[in-house]
């Protein structure tokens, strides 16, 4: 057998295992620690993060489908005006869009639910990155494909949703996935404006236990497996979607 | 059936076509032959509208575009449904299969009821010989069939007039027959077809007419067997000689 090499991380967790092995009654708290707090960070999950992500996301492809054709019109003020959109959300930080909606707009007059606030600041998020891989997913397919649709008597609007927003679709599927997996994790910023998604849910429970290394970690992987499902998820859509093209 | 008169087309400093005049009556076939760079295509496209002439009048069974006034995007749509057009590459819809290539345009923009759709599509493909393939995807069509799907797509809307852009000109050798025999079916159906091509058998055996293009202009017409074997002008005896 090959020698365990000893490193300093693996001398930590080596320590940290001791701590439990030798006091059984804290190895007894920690896991009725974990225990308890499952079900707290889970319906963090199920009301906040998760209804959250999936409602962003709705808006945020809307969006970014609207502001990906308003780059790729003639129509000048569009275009511009998708421009500055997508620069001004690319060039800030969530974390900053997120305290201007929340708590900034208040000084104009503006108060708006948490919730909605969350909302709107990753719908625009999602909104801006997204266009990108949508107008290039658009710009990606054929020319003859707007052609064929036209010559059978198809309007703009009938070409782009018959033809070229499905195929547009299949190229787009691997990026968006990815935003989307983003999103997932992203929605822990939403807990400094004051939802109690999951993470949020973490931050109360030690701040009452101080065991952080264990809750934060039960999040993490509560998190891991979100995002894990999705991925298989992505995988389903990309192979459904491949059945045209041998 | 089609009438064309002092039709025009610029990119921006190119002028492409420089003043075309053609009738084209009910049930007859025009092959449009020409060198590269001639206009032709250009031509066939601006009939249909792809591409929007400069000036000039377009007529098709009765109806009139008028290009020195502004058209409207409605007037171009219903013109566009006279005319059914066979592109060089194909340009299926590689997300449908071939019976739903075929059903999309009468379900879509005709409004047909699916039942009755569907009905005819298949019809169709089974007259352009792919009755055992209407399910499968573009993807797994030979070239040859993928343009007789194209064919059936292009009928299905039951255009009045039918354009064929060098339709054989992607194909292998082999499979051009499968579709040259399809357009010769259509030709003695009586359909009034434009054909761009290369094929100067299929000029031969099922043209009324043979129009030869260059730079631009419509430098001679005629019917086949004059203009193959006794062409008047000393383009058109050029241009022959390099590709016969």
């Amino acid at each position: 057998m090959a020698p365990i090499r000893k490193s300093p991380r693996n001398g930590l967790v080596k320590m940290y295992l001791s701590n439990i092995a030798v006091d059984p009654d804290r190895t007894a708290r920690l896991i009725e620690i974990a225990k308890t707090s499952l079900w707290p960070l889970l319906e963090g999950a199920i009301s906040y993060t998760i209804p959250l992500t999936i409602i962003s996301f709705i808006f945020g492809l809307l969006l970014a489908i609207l502001t990906a054709l308003a780059r790729i019109t003639h129509v000048k003020i569009l275009q511009v005006i998708a421009r500055i959109y997508v620069s001004a959300i690319r060039g800030t930080p969530l974390l900053v869009q997120l305290f201007i909606i929340f708590y900034g707009l208040p000084n104009v007059g503006v108060t708006l639910d948490p919730f909605i606030s969350a909302v709107i600041g990753f719908s625009l998020n999602v909104g801006a990155y997204a266009s990108e891989t949508i107008r290039a997913a658009i710009l990606s397919i054929s020319k003859g494909q707007w052609e064929a649709g036209y010559s059978i008597g198809m309007s703009y609007s009938q070409v782009l949703q018959r033809i070229i927003l499905p195929q547009a679709a299949r190229v787009s599927l691997p990026p968006l996935s990815n935003t989307f997996i983003s999103l997932v994790k992203d929605t822990s910023l939403a807990s400094v404006v004051l939802i109690t998604e999951m993470f949020r849910r973490a931050q109360e429970i030690t701040s009452r236990n101080y065991e952080f290394l264990l809750v934060y970690t039960e999040a993490a992987l509560i998190y891991w497996v979100i995002c894990s499902f999705l991925s298989v998820l992505q995988q389903y859509m990309e192979k459904r979607l491949d059945r045209y093209d041998v | 059936m089609i009438s064309i008169k002092g039709l025009y087309k610029q990119f921006d400093q190119l002028e492409v076509l420089k003043g075309i005049d053609l009738e084209v009556e009910k049930g007859k076939v025009v092959v449009v032959i020409g060198p590269s760079g001639s206009g032709k295509t250009t031509l066939l496209r601006c009939v249909n509208v792809l591409e929007t002439p400069t000036k000039g009048v377009l007529t098709i069974a009765g109806q009139t575009l008028d290009f020195s006034k502004n058209v409207s995007k409605k007037s171009i749509a219903s013109f566009r449904r006279l005319t059914g057009m066979v592109f060089q590459n194909y340009n299926l819809f590689p997300h449908k299969t071939a019976l739903e290539n075929v059903m999309e345009g009468p379900i879509i923009v005709k409004g047909e009821d699916k039942a009755k759709a569907r009905k005819k599509a298949q019809e169709l493909l089974e007259k352009v010989g792919l009755g055992d393939k209407i399910d499968d995807y573009p993807s797994r069509l030979s070239g040859g069939q993928k343009q007789r799907v194209g064919i059936a797509r292009a009928m299905a809307m039951e255009p009045e007039v039918m354009l064929f852009d060098e339709p054989t000109s992607a194909l292998d050798p082999e499979l051009v027959g499968e579709v040259l025999k399809v357009m010769k079916d259509l030709a003695r159906e009586g359909m009034t077809m434009m054909v761009v091509t290369h094929e100067m058998r299929f000029a031969r055996d099922a043209a009324d007419e043979v129009m030869f293009m260059d730079g631009g202009v419509v430098v001679e017409r005629n019917k086949p067997n004059e203009i193959f074997s006794n062409p008047k002008e000393e383009r058109t005896k050029r241009f022959l000689n390099m590709i016969m």
